[in-house]
């Protein structure tokens, strides 16, 4: 029986290799063994106004395990096996150590859930290494958490890919859909957090592109408590020249859930909080996505988010080449995932896959409140000449990078 | 306008009336993926007769060889349930593993091929003695299941892990996997045992298999003039026993292609309902019905004019279709 497995396989192999996905490997028959190493700084949550529902401390972790999970059970019928080490820690010095030990051990394959500023770090240091080592620059990265826009536009680093998407695809989706729904008018107000200014430096980037207009932007910096005060504080706070839309900039939560009904003028609330771009939210259900959200409840009892979806799709990623390419050198492994011939199926109901330039998954974007799926960007009608996923985030004219070059 | 409709809606019926020597009023059985109601519609009139509570989430429906009876994937009830179709009344639920998605009848009339979505399992049951004969790991999200006609081989699609697994029907063991592309959806044998039709949502194709060796033989990739390529998605697949043509539905994309089976060309796109994902024919496959999704109803296409005549609003997201022959 065994015998006869194989023996189909290698002449699929064959076949495709006339048809051109596929790379005819002479080891299709010898088990191939996997490993990746997910390497995690833990998120410091800063204290918030909007404390009740605390975020899950895993994030991100188990995405990845379940994509182990999901590849492995691919993996048994051609004698592939996955391995995932997994490192977590407290500080960037300790998370450095880490990968540094984890390339010493022989390990490639990286998924880093790490800030911009340790991902920065942790990349320099193993692509000087593996530039000095034989064979040569043999090293991928996932990035998984930084949603930085510099990132895909000018602090470009070689072997990183984004399965994350940056805040400007997010901006970009929520934009196109204010413009279908002719909310052409926004209040923005932001909090004061780095992050909270890169949202809304995308989120007027966003209006610009798509033809909006701001007509007020403050920033958030009263320190009451607006659990019993947001009816009195918000409808002042946000008395400004009339808008259609009050866009929030409040990445961590701060007071962006007390804007919602409190608004000076009767209207909706978007951005980080009421109607939100997202790369995952438990209400996505189309497209098979019911399959996926299930089995992650199952291996964890919780809802799956946006950063376990990052992990879900950077394992995968690494999955599906080795499945098409049936090997594990990482050189190769690169070369294929940033082709035109990958695909991933990622359950937003069209193939995912990279761009050449910056690395950065082109990925349809949810939106959505906290009980359901209000839409799908990109909107319908905002064409590209390439793919009309790139109608969201940087674009190849607008970056710098040119990452496949280098791979 | 409404001349001309009649007067299609006039030859349909005499097209009917001319089959109807060979088949008395035909009904098709749909199943309404969140209704948990399969409705009944009338092939004579086009008229529902009857929309019947089932089991949560219904989605692969398949008649028994004699037709007395309707096998229902109730995948959120864990079950396969059994319908008496002379009283409409579920008589009897199958242990069918967790959340069954489609399935297979083997020409033995008794074993039904299970694939459990959730649990990458496909299960065999023995539909007499309700007995659970075997369970087989396959890949990740598996879907589609077919049995050979001649009954010597079942297969199987897993969505996840891209693969067509090979079932020997005879030791209930897997023996071969085939890697298609991305997110492998519906499975069809011809006539002759010898070539499968797999259809690959994502990847945007269907591959066509030879049986013998496994391996894939042709791929076909559609084109339809003003649909993006990545809303080609195809899904149910039905071939016709004249062996002449195979009928695609393409997902999102809103039609179904019309394939030569000889050349593998597409002759036709035919426009039909919003989401299209499943098919059946009438018995003397003069008419083709198809579920779509999302605009929740059946549209029914005249195969001797490759047109859609009539569609017939159903339920919310119609998932399977059957239709009996009286």
């Amino acid at each position: 029986m065994m015998n006869k497995r194989i023996n189909g396989l290698g002449s699929y192999f064959l076949l495709c290799a006339l048809c051109g996905p596929l790379l005819l490997s002479q080891s299709a028959q010898a088990q191939l063994d996997i490993d990746i190493a997910y390497i995690k700084l833990q998120q410091e949550h800063r204290p918030v106004l909007s404390n009740i529902l605390p975020e899950a401390s895993d994030a991100g972790q188990r995405g990845a395990d379940l994509a182990l999970q999901d590849s492995n059970t691919t993996g048994r019928f051609l004698k592939q096996s996955f391995h995932l080490k997994t490192d977590i820690s407290d500080t960037p010095e300790e998370t450095l150590t880490r990968i540094q030990s984890r390339y010493a051990q022989g390990i490639r394959l990286f998924i880093f859930d790490l800030p911009a500023g340790a991902l920065k770090t942790a990349s320099a240091w193993l692509n000087k290494a593996s530039l000095n080592s034989v064979p040569a620059d043999d090293v991928l990265i996932f990035n998984t958490r930084a949603k930085e826009n510099a990132l895909r536009v000018d602090q470009c680093i070689s072997n990183v890919l984004h399965t994350i998407p940056s805040r400007a695809m997010l901006a970009d989706a929520l934009a196109q859909w204010l413009k279908e729904k002719r909310l052409n008018k926004w209040l923005l107000i932001k909090g004061s957090t780095e992050g909270d200014h890169a949202y809304a430096q995308s989120m007027q980037r966003a209006a610009k592109r798509f033809g909006h207009k701001i007509v007020a932007e403050k920033q958030w910096s009263f320190d009451t408590d607006l659990r019993r005060l947001a009816q009195k504080e918000m409808p002042l706070f946000t008395q400004t020249e009339e808008y259609d839309v009050v866009v929030v900039a409040d990445e961590q939560g701060d007071f962006g859930e007390y804007v919602l009904y409190n608004t000076w003028y009767p209207r909706p609330v978007v951005g980080t909080q009421g109607l939100t771009p997202v790369a995952w939210h438990r209400v996505v259900e189309q497209w098979g996505a019911a399959q996926l959200q299930s089995r992650f409840e199952k291996l964890t009892g919780r809802w799956m988010n946006s950063q376990d979806y990052a992990s879900w799709l950077a394992v995968r990623s690494i999955a599906e080449a080795v499945t098409r390419t049936n090997t594990t050198n990482t050189t190769t492994l690169k070369q294929y995932i940033i082709s035109d011939k990958f695909e991933l199926a990622g359950f937003k109901g069209r193939k995912l896959n990279f761009r050449t330039w910056s690395g950065q998954l082109r990925q349809p974007i949810p939106l959505v409140h906290p009980r359901s799926l209000v839409s799908q960007s990109p909107q319908a009608g905002f064409l590209h000449p390439s793919s009309e996923l790139d109608t969201l985030g940087f674009d190849a004219p607008e970056s710098q990078c040119r990452l496949a070059e280098r791979f | 306008m409404k001349k001309q409709q009649r007067l299609t809606q006039l030859f349909a019926i005499s097209t009917l009336l001319l089959s109807v020597q060979t088949a008395l009023a035909e009904t098709a059985y749909v199943s309404n993926e969140k209704d948990d109601t399969l409705s009944v519609i009338d092939l004579d009139t086009y008229e529902i007769t009857a929309t019947i509570d089932v089991g949560q989430r219904p989605r692969g429906i398949i008649l028994s060889k004699d037709q007395s009876k309707l096998y229902i994937c109730a995948s959120d009830s864990d079950t396969v349930q059994v319908m008496d179709l002379s009283t409409h009344q579920i008589i009897k639920e199958l242990p069918s593993g967790e959340d069954p998605e489609q399935f297979a009848l083997h020409p033995n009339d008794r074993h039904l091929y299970i694939a459990n979505e959730d649990d990458a399992l496909a299960t065999i049951v023995d539909t007499q003695t309700s007995e659970v004969l075997a369970q087989i790991d396959v890949g990740v999200e598996p879907e589609g299941m077919a049995v050979s006609p001649d009954g010597k081989i079942a297969v199987n699609t897993s969505e996840t892990t891209n693969m067509v697994h090979w079932i020997d029907t005879e030791t209930m063991q897997l023996v071969d996997n085939t890697l298609v592309d991305q997110r492998p959806r519906h499975v069809e044998f011809s006539k002759d045992s010898k070539v499968l039709w797999a259809s690959s949502e994502i990847g945007g194709n269907v591959s066509i298999i030879d049986v013998a060796s496994r391996q894939i033989t042709h791929k076909v990739a559609f084109k339809i003039r003003g649909v993006h390529p990545d809303k080609i998605q195809p899904v149910g697949i039905k071939l016709s026993d004249d062996g002449k043509y195979a009928f695609v539905a393409l997902g999102p994309a809103n039609h179904i292609a019309v394939i030569d089976t000889k050349t593998f060309e597409v002759l036709e796109y035919i426009l039909v309902g919003r989401r299209v994902w499943h098919m059946a024919f009438n018995a003397d496959q003069s008419l083709l019905l198809t579920t779509n999704g999302i605009s929740g109803d059946v549209t029914v296409v005249d195969i001797a004019k490759m047109k859609a005549i009539k569609s017939i609003k159903v339920g919310r997201y119609p998932w399977g279709i059957v239709v009996k022959s009286q």
